[in-house]
């Protein structure tokens, strides 16, 4: 009796050139043929759907055919490595800057880069509101040893490209066309929904700082001389991008 | 075996999809209970678990995995059954559900809802799993029969038999998806009736009923996809009359999971299994 092992009834799963699997039937004992190409078919639709849904801002900039041959290429290289299908695609963006073909859109790594930050901002644990007066009364010293704890919802990601012009000019219409300069975003999440910010060279030193555990005067050395602390503190705050301060 | 706090009641449901939130909380009859995918409530905080919690509240809620992978040959993944078991322990749901299928192997999640052929060998496995996961959820789980596009030909067993025998040793209760049965019966040429009349009926604990689309195989024979992604089909509705006739009332569910209709559309849906189930009462 000729058996088929999960093995070889994936293998054909994710690679089409591989024969359907001898042991796979239909009612008379005939080869499985278009029958197994269902589950060869739900597999590949639904990772491709669910990359189509996570990287909208990338998939309108290949536009759906080239989105639906590039995620095609991905998924049987890598499909999930867990039933969380919320997290799928964290390999995407190094796929997409290592893709030879697509090297002339050098920027899309980072588009897919925020798209996944906002999906993780999105499901990343609540945070209770954080009271400012906590800042009231402080010594400098005091401050400056204290640590700027940041709420899981609160992500930056950095680029060499104008990244969030171009995923607003790739996303909402009427959005004005992209210039050259450099653009990094904070995402917070003041409730359920995630809002992106552009940050400046200086302002994002200061925050990826404190996401990587810095203390509060390490992290505005990091930021350097061109950093603005009232203007970045008060956008943190009105955007409940803290959690707390540790003293 | 097992101490359960709450029950699905014998009323018609609906899988639960956030587009549907305010609809849902504004005017809920005749649906009585809602179901959710497991998997997209792991995450750690924001709006899924926020509706969840809010639901929970208003609803009783049925708990139905997608990722578990019960019939895959290697071990359950340890870590999604602590998700599992923390979704599980907050929620308390009045039901946990999971399929007579495989979707993860190597550590690769596939995604999708595989075969399994129905030998001594994957028999013991999937009660070996399902021991583990009663275990660890404290709880008795259901277990969803498959909806089949192709036949394994090392199988010995018949699929209700093997479903008998694993409520039989695991004690675990089962997800009629009559759907699933009219499908598979189309594809492989059995009866759905007959299906029917050796099916355990009595280890139900929830009914299943979902729109396919009709293909064809090679040889030009009907192949139906379980899409769930329209209508419930008239003949699967004459299934229900016929189930419901021998097993009772039971938890009814309609799943809708893609081009995901109005709310009305899904409502009267609903209406019309809350019809078969008042039919089973007259």
């Amino acid at each position: 009796m000729i058996t088929v092992s999960q093995d070889a009834f994936r293998a054909g799963l994710l690679d089409a050139r591989v024969p359907v699997p001898e042991g796979l039937k239909d009612n008379e004992g005939r080869s499985a043929g278009r029958r197994y190409a269902v589950y060869r078919n739900n597999v590949a639709v639904s990772l491709r759907e669910a990359l189509e849904t996570g990287f909208p801002a990338v998939a309108s900039l290949l536009g759906k055919e080239n989105f639906a041959m590039v995620a095609g290429h991905f998924l049987r290289q890598s499909p999930p490595a867990s039933p969380l299908m919320m997290h799928y695609g964290e390999g995407f963006p190094a796929f997409l800057e290592a893709a030879e073909p697509l090297a002339h859109i050098p920027y899309l790594g980072d588009i897919a880069r925020l798209e996944l930050a906002q999906r993780a901002s999105y499901h990343a644990a609540d945070c209770p509101a954080f009271d400012p007066a906590v800042f009231q009364d402080l010594s400098d010293e005091t401050l400056m040893a204290g640590y700027l704890v940041l709420a899981p919802a609160t992500k930056l990601v950095k680029s060499r490209w104008p990244m969030l012009s171009i995923y607003r000019y790739a996303t909402q219409p009427g959005a004005a066309k992209p210039g050259a300069a450099p653009e990094n975003v904070l995402i917070t999440r003041p409730e359920f929904d995630p809002v992106l910010h552009p940050l400046d060279a200086a302002a994002a030193g200061f925050v990826q700082a404190c996401l990587s555990g810095a203390n509060f005067g390490a992290a505005l050395e990091a930021a350097g001389p061109d950093f603005d602390l009232p203007n970045t503190l008060s956008l943190l705050l009105s955007s409940g991008a803290i959690a707390q301060l540790k003293l | 075996m097992f101490d359960q706090t709450q029950s699905l009641p014998p009323l018609p449901g609906v899988g639960y999809k956030p587009q549907h939130y305010s609809d849902i909380l504004e005017n809920t009859a005749p649906v009585g209970w809602l179901e959710v995918h497991a998997e997209n409530y792991m995450g750690d905080g924001g709006r899924p678990l926020a509706q969840l919690r809010a639901l929970s509240e208003q609803f009783p809620i049925s708990v139905h995995g997608v990722g578990l992978s019960i019939g895959g040959e290697g071990r359950l993944d340890p870590d999604h059954l602590e998700r599992l078991k923390q979704l599980v322990g907050w929620l308390d749901p009045a039901s946990f559900s999971e399929h007579l299928a495989w979707s993860t192997h190597d550590s690769h999640f596939l995604n999708d809802l595989l075969p399994l052929p129905y030998t001594d060998q994957t028999l013991a496995r999937v009660c070996e799993h399902i021991d583990e996961v009663q275990t660890a959820l404290g709880r008795r789980m259901l277990l969803e029969n498959p909806s089949s596009y192709l036949a394994f030909a090392e199988s010995t067993w018949a699929e209700t038999d093997f479903l008998t025998e694993v409520t039989r040793r695991t004690g675990c209760g089962l997800l009629l998806d009559v759907n699933n049965v009219f499908v598979s019966a189309t594809n492989l040429g059995y009866s759905p009736q007959a299906y029917i009349d050796a099916f355990p009926l009595d280890a139900v604990g929830e009914l299943h009923l979902g729109g396919h689309d009709e293909d064809e195989d090679d040889h030009g024979m009907p192949l139906l996809i379980d899409s769930h992604g329209r209508e419930v089909a008239d003949p699967v509705w004459g299934l229900l009359d016929l189930v419901l006739e021998r097993s009772g009332p039971k938890p009814l569910l309609i799943e809708w999971d893609t081009d995901v209709p109005d709310w009305s559309v899904l409502r009267d849906e609903a209406r019309r299994a809350e019809a078969a189930l008042a039919r089973v009462h007259a």
